[in-house]
């Protein structure tokens, strides 16, 4: 049980951190431009996508610092020549953009690598165990990724309370009209935003790839619960987001290793059900089953107690 | 004797630690022209905004027609007999005028969500939306989008939509706003016209408009009304004077 | 004006409902058909959110596929308890099916307009979707549900076995639920609807919660979903999950914007015109899907009003008479833009081909050429393509715009007379 418990706890801190290493870039997208990403997990899949096809020419290594410079360009032309158009036709033009954007991603990425994963690897330096704990061990690759995430997040935290840039970023946040009036060139900080958030998730990619699964529906997976975070945690809030991806990350991960279901619930109870009883399905059904539901659960408990997210106080 | 058309009980407003509005108390009679004036910043909209629904208020009370409204959406306020217009046009911009005074009457006539009544038959509603444009001088451009009006045709639109649900205490936010001279006097000839036998609060900045339009005027300084009173007493209190420093010139010009 | 005058557009379109399966009378294209009128309800249901109301929802197949659930398995107890229920109300119990998940799922969702509105959809799709992974039972797993329209009480001798039944009924059903939507928008609540799409905060001002109207636009627009997932059950006699996920939520959204939602006759145009590239392209190309995907987001750049919007821009030229004029700058550009267009077909459709079907060697043949997608020189040519076409039509389009700016003058001249 205490095997389990640590074991969950690590994993769930470490999905919590991916997850916040996307969610962040998209809170900042969100509260600067007032877009909400929908091809925010696509520039994801491409990192990890760019991280693979790097990793067999030069290494794992480079392709940690250039799969990320790498789509972040590309997030930011797509920002100059894509969104910027759109931009006149408000809020929901640019929201379909990027649904169309994530759409074309995924044909892309299906047309150039193919349907099935590829074989993206971890590096031979890291492919170790790093402790092992009543059997199990825990590989040095999730403790590169969870040292990694957390580094960031570290670094993300200084660049927004020690830097001029942060400050300006931490004003947008609460205030968002306010980058306008601060006399910066707007266009451009939007473009520079654009692409830092997209390059942010194409990090997450990189280090996410070898230990996930890369594949063409990874960005198709991984969107709507970015987004569930995003709501959950309150739209343009980044503390929210930073809770809320915690939270989903350990709930998730807890779920996934829970066995049990509502029937052997309630046997305890002197209850016995079966999958003829009525509405079967849903007493047997173990907590690992519903594990990919819960998030979405989640997401209306929230809103019906909630509307505007745990930590949101923005109408948008 | 009945209840105050519109009643504000210590009225308190803050937005973070900030106070804007702090402890308003104001009662506004009913047929009442009543006008709140007062310098740049001094929470006059933030008032509108808290009467009206828009925003929560910190603490205190509004009452309408003696009923409590505080902390009620607008939308529950609308129907209880309060309309209001906005500072910044406020109107339907992909809609027709037409269509816009129309959706200002359809509750007010009990159509509500109404499914199951085809709107082109509706000769009530008809009448009355093109009763209004009539009022507004704007029967001329009945089909024309609003968002493609001019700017004093969007002013007198907002209007035309506040005054259009029938509703008896009526909330203008600097109506002549941006307006010509000729404008501002069709405006007021306007609000006049639209306003009578109705409860009207008017914020407003051009002193000639308010002095000749209102039957009592509130100055609202820094988030509390520091006189409440006729226009010739208002006029004559050295307290709004003061509080009117830099701009005792337009108070003068007022007199002319 | 007679009874008729006003309603001759409707006349038109049930008669050539009618006569439609005589013209195109083989098998292909009545199913083809049959699909288009169910993907035109769909569509329109969908444009009384995201149209009428601006509520972008990603996960309006929830209800399109409940709806289609629910009259699969209603279907499969009429048939098991021979009750005396006939086949054309059916459509009807999956619309009911439609609306009552919508109630649920709306309360919670309407809470919210926007961005966060367009968010909770998609959880809301995902959350059934996975659910479709667990309830077993309900979904019928992997296999789906499976049920036979034959079945249940004939009438008048119909026994809805052979597709031109089918074709009959689903046409019929579409008439009626496009008349009935259009009806939605001449109603209060309809107009009301569009102002909450225009201006939610004034609408909260003349009286309307606009919660209110989006729950009854979502409920609404959540029925004829149903209506439309019953028809498809009807007509494939098998739903599977994979009508609740997140393909057919937006494949709705493409078909109700290129379409235009702008305009009440825009998802039609688009169902109609989706329903047929997704049968007949698929099998020209395997990256169609990639084709609708840019031509989604080319439109959302430049052509924000649709399919519609285009075609009714135009309107008030034709009716002015000055529509001749446009015809060489549209005679001029349309040459760069048909290279620009060969171009990039050419390079998506060798490229695709090198990637994909590589096994099937360098040898292939797009527009009747073939030719081998290695070879420098195709490349080449594609390249040119391409850029002569931007630079060509860059230039050219300053004729088409000027054309359009005089026409439009000349017209407003003539309206003004």
């Amino acid at each position: 049980m205490l095997e389990l418990v640590v074991f969950s706890s690590l994993n769930g801190v470490l999905y919590g951190m991916l997850l916040f290493l996307l969610a962040s870039g998209l809170t900042l997208i969100f509260s600067m431009m007032g877009v909400l990403n929908f091809a925010h997990a696509s520039f994801y899949m491409l990192g990890a996508y760019f991280g693979f096809q790097i990793s067999r020419y030069i290494g794992f290594w480079p392709g940690l610092v250039v799969a990320p410079l790498l789509v972040g360009v590309i997030g930011a032309l797509v920002e100059r020549y894509g969104l910027r158009t759109v931009h006149k036709h408000g809020h929901v033009a640019e929201l379909l953009f990027t649904f169309g954007l994530a759409f074309i991603v995924e044909e892309l990425v299906q047309m150039v690598w193919g349907k099935i994963p590829v074989d993206y690897r971890i590096p031979g330096a890291l492919n170790f165990s790093a402790f092992t704990l009543f059997d199990t061990t825990f590989p040095a690759y999730r403790m590169f990724m969870l040292l990694m995430s957390i580094g960031i997040f570290l670094g993300l935290l200084v660049l927004l309370t020690r830097t001029r840039v942060g400050l300006i970023i931490q004003a947008a946040l609460t205030h968002p009209n306010i980058v306008g009036t601060l006399g910066h060139n707007v266009p451009l900080v939007f473009m520079m935003v654009f692409g830092v958030g997209c390059g942010l998730a194409a990090l997450a990619g990189v280090i996410a790839g070898p230990a996930l699964v890369t594949q063409p529906a990874m960005a198709a997976s991984l969107g709507p619960i970015l987004f569930v975070v995003v709501v959950v945690g309150g739209l343009g809030s980044l503390s929210g987001a930073f809770v809320a991806s915690l939270l989903i990350g350990l709930i998730q991960t807890f779920a996934v290793a829970l066995n049990i279901s509502l029937a052997d619930v309630m046997a305890h109870l002197g209850v016995t059900l079966t999958r003829e009883s009525f509405g079967g399905d849903l007493w047997m059904a173990t907590v690992a089953q519903v594990a990919p539901i819960i998030p979405y659960l989640l997401l209306v408990l929230v809103l019906i107690f909630r509307p505007h997210g745990l930590m949101g106080n923005r109408d948008t | 004797m009945s209840a105050p058309a519109l009643q504000l009980v210590d009225l308190h407003k803050s937005f973070g630690v900030t106070p804007i509005i702090r402890g308003v108390s104001l009662d506004v009679a009913l047929g009442e022209r009543h006008a709140i004036i007062g310098p740049n910043g001094a929470g006059k909209s933030t008032l509108f905004h808290l009467i009206s629904g828009r925003f929560p208020a910190t603490s205190g009370k509004v009452l309408l027609k003696g009923g409590d409204i505080t902390g009620l959406p607008p939308y529950l306020i609308n129907r209880r007999g309060l309309s209001r217009s906005f500072q910044v046009t406020n109107i339907f911009p992909r809609l027709s005028v037409f269509e816009n005074i129309r959706c200002g009457v359809l509750w007010s006539l009990g159509y509500r969500y109404s499914f199951w009544h085809l709107i082109e038959r509706l000769r009530d509603a008809r009448e009355r939306a093109e009763s209004i444009l009539e009022q507004i001088n704007l029967a001329a451009r009945r089909d024309v989008q609003a968002g493609l009006l001019s700017y004093a045709e969007q002013r007198a639109l907002e209007i035309g939509i506040t005054i259009a649900g029938g509703a008896d205490v009526i909330m203008l936010d600097e109506p002549t706003a941006g307006m010509n001279r000729s404008e501002t006097e069709h405006a007021v000839e306007l609000i006049r016209r639209v306003s009578e036998g109705k409860t009207l609060v008017v914020v407003e900045h051009d002193m000639s408009v308010v002095f000749d339009l209102a039957d009592r005027i509130s100055v609202l300084v820094y988030g509390q009304v520091i006189a409440s009173d006729t226009p010739e007493r208002i006029r004559a209190n050295p307290a709004v004077r003061e509080a009117y420093l830099g701009t005792a010139a337009s108070l003068e010009h007022a007199d002319a | 004006m007679s009874t008729i005058a006003r309603y001759w557009a409707w006349i038109a379109a049930a008669l050539a409902l009618v006569a439609l399966p005589h013209i195109f009378s083989s098998g292909a294209s009545i199913t083809m058909m049959s699909l288009m009128g169910f993907a035109v309800i769909f569509a329109l249901s969908y444009n009384m959110l995201l149209g009428q109301t601006g509520m972008l929802s990603f996960g309006h197949a929830v209800y399109y596929g409940l709806g289609g659930f629910i009259t699969a398995h209603a279907l499969n107890i009429i048939g098991a308890g021979k009750l005396p229920i006939p086949l054309p109300v059916l459509p009807l119990v999956g619309g009911l099916a439609g609306l009552s998940f919508a109630i649920i799922f709306g309360w919670v969702s309407t809470k919210r307009a926007g961005t966060a509105f367009a968010m909770i959809s998609l959880g809301v799709g995902e959350l059934v979707a996975a659910c479709s992974l667990i309830l077993r039972g309900f979904f019928g797993g992997e296999g789906g549900v499976s049920t036979s329209r034959t079945s249940t009480l004939q009438l008048f001798g119909l026994s809805f076995g052979p597709q031109i039944q089918v074709y009959y009924l689903i046409a019929a059903w579409s008439l009626a639920c496009v008349g009935a939507m259009y009806a939605f928008t001449r109603t209060p609540m309809g107009r009301m609807c569009n102002a909450v799409r225009d201006n939610p905060e004034r609408a909260e001002f003349v009286g309307y919660s606009t919660q209110m109207v989006r729950f009854i636009a979502f409920c609404t627009s959540g029925f004829f979903a149903g209506v439309a997932g019953g028809l498809a059950a009807i007509h494939y006699e098998i739903v599977t999950a994979s009508v609740v996920g997140a393909a057919p939520s937006g494949f709705v959204l493409l078909m109700a914007y290129i379409g235009g939602v702008a305009f009440f006759i825009g998802p039609i145009i688009g169902a109609i015109l989706m329903t047929a590239l997704q049968i007949s392209l698929s099998d020209y190309t395997g990256a169609w899907q990639l084709y609708v995907g840019l031509m989604f987001v080319l439109m959302v750049m430049y052509a924000p009003l649709g399919l519609a919007g285009l075609l009714l821009m135009h309107r008030p030229l034709i009716s002015a008479g000055v529509f001749s004029r446009l015809l060489p700058g549209y005679a001029l550009a349309a040459v760069p833009a048909l290279a620009l267009f060969a171009g990039a077909v050419l390079v998506i459709e060798t490229a695709h081909h090198l990637l994909v079907k590589a096994s099937d060697g360098p040898a292939m043949r797009v527009f009747w050429v073939s030719y081998d997608a290695n070879s420098p020189v195709a490349w080449t040519v594609f390249a040119a393509l391409i850029a002569t076409g931007f630079l060509a039509f860059r230039r050219t389009w300053p004729v088409v715009s000027g054309a359009w700016h005089e026409a439009t003058l000349e017209a407003r001249r003539k309206l003004a007379k």
